[in-house]
């Protein structure tokens, strides 16, 4: 008897002795971080997942890029909050008539972190390392972005033939034929120079380590906990940056993500699920910002099936899908439906195109006309794992399905996982999708020409999930590659729009911002479309 | 003994090789290219071509297999797909943030658990009884993931009393030596960094260890009912024995063998099933690096990662063996 007796005393004295720890260690805690602050600026970036490497050059996902960003710049980059180039390691810049030739004038006196000169030739070894295959610092490396904006290695297709010092801070690139969006593929993330001097030195495990010429070093790096960055105190531009340090940890769940913005854990957070909206509205403690949609979700109909080859079948589709309303219940208002495979704020965006109209009626009498006046079977992919583009995709799925079923398509909903389910879309195997296309660069031949050239409806890598072919469509999109007039450009794409539009390969659905949350006392902070931003100008305010 | 244990160890080489089977067969089995998740969605035909002829993706499968076996046999648990690093290398520092995380949710488990049910069964039918078994059976049944996420909702968002994720304050990181934060701060002489660590731990270890916590009251109380009513227990409390020493030193001996048993087998449920607890919490453990290896399709590691908890868990389950005989002198091991 007298036993659980003491037990619960001894048990109730320790959480009190605990909790007044806690309190008082927290309190110690709160006035040693307020005492930090003022002395040391330091920033943590909550985030879900890890880089999956340091070199930027041989990556093709964001995480990497948005730390890379700090640590390397590339020639030219993209202004604050749009895809429009403007100078950076370069600071002007010249191109020869014909369009193939290019040469920057680099900045002069700019070093990297290991105290090596940035120059002419830093940029001619970071480019040959890229497109010569036998080159020495190559290291296994794939590096896919080059071979997919520049078409291929040197000697297999690469657009950029030759790359030369002209002099110690001019370097000429010379092309194989002129490629209207040479300089926004150079501002990508992925061609971030690295110094030359470290490439020799840590050979493949530059993998894991970093030397730019950028705003913040590369101090350490726990794989799927935390990359950390310090102040680079020899930065090139004046009063840049503010930080002294610049901490990205991996957070992998959106809400505890979030608990730990709201207990000061974190100071930013990407990737906030739409639904936790809510429960930031009236906090003044919290900014919401809106990165610009640089991506579009769209349903991919697989072009080369039957009944689906039929285009009253597809257009019929296009007529059944309500995409206000998906819009409206999935995204919480932070999607806009589209009309076109591009995002609206582009400068190619057809806007006089007329929108399938969400009509029932219509739908069923097309699909009569096609020779189905009873609907057909139809099997509809989709994976659990939630994008930008698409939110709960389950369920936007099963509101697509409600409404086909309305006009007589009897769909049946198969789910698979990420891996598999791109799988299936790159070979074909499907018959309609959900999925969607997240911008590199914001040029619109990197939205049209990925989704809608014949080029790329090769089964088993297709990034054209619909498998359309149309000749005039994919020898347009090949033109549109080397006209260096905007003007013609913009048009050459609009006339692809529309032709597209007529075809209904797909059905475009939405475009979506996504939420960005900072504590309030975080100033500065711009999300870029591009997903990666450069943290140089962000300050903490007391 | 040492007969017995050499038996043992040797029992796990049939184990050890089905095991390899199974996971080989099943993960290249499931739909899905390790070299399109590694070039992303976007990457050309050719590209994803050539990756799969360097990462040996276009041998027959059962070469694929006997290549991998004859490198663990070499003591190489082989290179990620992903990372391009060594396994070894890079499983050590996620292995210790589980062991880690697993220790402390034991301890917690076992020191309520064994309690619980222990007065649970003394006091048979109390409401202290009913009490302990209704959340016992809460505890099962609660879903790993709501509750951490609720943890973290009333003790770090509500309450500000304990930080929700990771393994330390990313602002005044601790140096790891060993991996396990806990014994390095002490090494270290870094008291503020271990009672940052210990605060981190916290939350997670609650959350990781309610289900084998309820499971352990659950099994102590039967166990213990059972011994209490043989007639040595009658004895003891007739020769004017307290409560405590009936119940801790006579009882308890006798009742803790299923609870041992118990206890191994939660070790390996904690090592394979720590990823929710990971995944929430932040905690840069080998349950989540499993995970992930099996969304990129990263078999070396996901089959090196399998290799390694079944290891550790059939080596845990020898040593509980070996401890039965140490509770009871009647168990010899020949």
């Amino acid at each position: 008897m007298k036993i659980p007796f003491r037990f619960m005393l001894a048990a109730v004295i320790i959480s009190l002795v605990l909790s007044a720890c806690s309190n008082a260690a927290s309190n110690e805690d709160n006035e040693k971080k307020e005492q930090e602050k003022t002395k040391e600026q330091v920033l943590i970036f909550g985030r879900g997942a890890d880089s999956y490497s340091m070199d930027p050059q041989n990556a093709n996902e964001i995480e990497t890029w948005r730390v890379s960003k700090n640590v390397y710049e590339t020639l030219v980059e993209y202004e604050k909050e749009t895809t429009n180039v403007i100078p950076k390691l370069a600071k002007d810049w010249e191109v020869s008539e014909d369009g193939k030739t290019w040469k920057f004038n680099l900045q002069e006196g700019i070093k990297f972190h290991d105290g090596t000169d940035f120059n002419a030739e830093a940029v001619v070894y970071n480019f040959e390392r890229m497109m010569d295959p036998s080159h020495p610092a190559r290291h296994d490396a794939t590096f896919s972005v080059y071979r997919g904006m520049f078409n291929g290695f040197k000697g297999d297709g690469s657009v950029i033939e030759e790359v030369n010092m002209v002099d110690p801070h001019t370097v000429e690139f010379k092309l194989s034929e002129p490629q209207a969006n040479f300089l926004s593929n150079l501002g990508m993330h992925a061609f971030g120079i690295i110094s030359p001097a470290a490439l020799k030195k840590y050979g493949a495990d530059i993998h894991e380590n970093a030397v730019g010429t950028g705003p913040f070093k590369l101090e350490s790096w726990i794989p799927n906990d935390s990359v950390t960055l310090v102040k680079n105190v020899e930065y090139w531009k004046e009063n840049s940056p503010q930080l002294d340090k610049l901490i990205y940890k991996v957070i992998p769940d959106n809400t505890s993500r979030l608990t730990a913005l709201k207990n000061g854990e974190i100071d930013i957070m990407v990737s906030l699920n739409p639904s936790d909206l809510k429960s930031l509205e009236n906090d003044n403690s919290y900014q919401l910002l809106l990165r610009p949609a640089l991506n579009v979700g769209y349903l991919s109909i697989n072009n080369q099936k039957e009944p689906l080859n039929n285009i009253k079948v597809r257009q019929a589709i296009n007529h059944a899908i309500d995409k206000k309303g998906i819009a409206d219940a999935f995204f919480y208002g932070l999607a806009e439906p589209v009309k076109n495979m591009l995002p609206s704020e582009s400068w190619a965006y057809n806007h006089e195109i007329e929108d399938y109209e969400y009509n029932l009626d219509k739908a069923k009498s097309l699909l009569a006309e096609a020779g189905y006046p009873n609907g057909f079977e139809l099997e509809f992919a989709v994976t659990s794992n939630s994008r930008i583009y698409m939110q709960q995709p389950t369920k936007m799925v099963e509101a697509m399905k409600a409404s086909l079923e309305k006009i007589g398509v009897n769909v049946k909903i198969v789910s698979y996982e990420w891996a598999a389910y791109i799988d299936q879309l790159r070979n074909g195997e499907h018959s309609i999708g959900l999925i969607g296309w997240v911008g590199d660069n914001g040029d619109p031949d990197n939205f049209l020409y990925s989704m809608l050239s014949k080029n790329n409806a090769v089964k088993g890598a297709a990034q054209n999930h619909t498998f359309y072919v149309n000749d005039e469509v994919s020898d347009l999109l090949m033109k549109a590659k080397s006209v260096m007039d905007e003007q013609e450009r913009t048009e050459i794409y609009k006339q692809v729009q529309k032709l597209v539009h007529e075809d209904a390969p797909s059905v475009p659905l939405v475009e979506v911002k996504e939420p960005v949350v900072t504590a309030d006392y975080v100033k500065g902070y711009i999300p870029h479309p591009t997903g990666a931003e450069n943290m140089d100008e962000v300050t903490l305010e007391d | 003994m040492s007969s017995y244990i050499t038996r043992r160890i040797l029992q796990l080489i049939p184990v050890l090789i089905g095991m390899s089977i199974i996971v080989f067969s099943i993960i290249h089995a499931i739909p899905g290219d390790p070299a399109t998740v590694i070039l992303g969605d976007q990457a050309t035909p050719e590209a994803v071509a050539e990756l799969r002829e360097e990462m040996g993706l276009n041998e027959p499968l059962v070469k694929q297999y006997f290549s991998y076996v004859s490198g663990i046999l070499t003591g190489d648990l082989g290179t990620s797909l992903k990372t391009s690093k060594s396994i070894q290398e890079e499983i050590t520092p996620y292995l210790m943030a589980t062991i880690e995380l697993m220790m402390m949710s034991m301890i917690i488990a076992i020191i309520i658990g064994v309690n619980a049910g222990i007065i649970a069964a003394w006091k048979r039918a109390s409401w202290f009884d009913y009490t302990a078994m209704l959340v016992a059976l809460i505890g099962v049944s609660i879903p790993v993931f709501w509750f951490g996420l609720m943890e973290q909702w009333i003790f770090a968002e509500k309450l500000g009393l304990l930080p929700s994720t990771g393994r330390m304050n990313a602002r005044e990181p601790v140096e790891a030596l060993s991996g396990l934060l806990l014994v390095d701060t002490i090494l270290q002489g870094n008291w503020s960094g271990f009672w940052d660590v210990l605060k981190h731990l916290i939350l997670p270890s609650i959350a990781l260890g309610t289900i084998p916590m309820a499971i352990i009251a659950r099994i102590t109380r039967s166990s213990m009912l059972e011994v209490l009513e043989l007639d040595y227990i009658r004895t003891a409390r007739a020769k004017g024995l307290s409560g405590f020493w009936v119940l801790y030193k006579h009882a308890l001996k006798n009742a803790f063998a299923p609870i041992l048993t118990i206890i191994g087998m939660l070790v390996g449920l904690l090592l394979g099933g720590a990823v929710l607890t990971e995944t929430i919490f932040g905690w840069p453990g080998v349950g989540r690096y499993i995970y992930d290896a099996i969304g990129s399709r990263d078999y070396p590691v996901i089959q090196s990662g399998i290799l390694i908890i079944a290891t550790i868990f059939v080596f845990v389950n020898l040593i509980v063996d070996l401890l039965y005989s140490l509770l009871d002198p009647r168990i010899n091991y020949r």
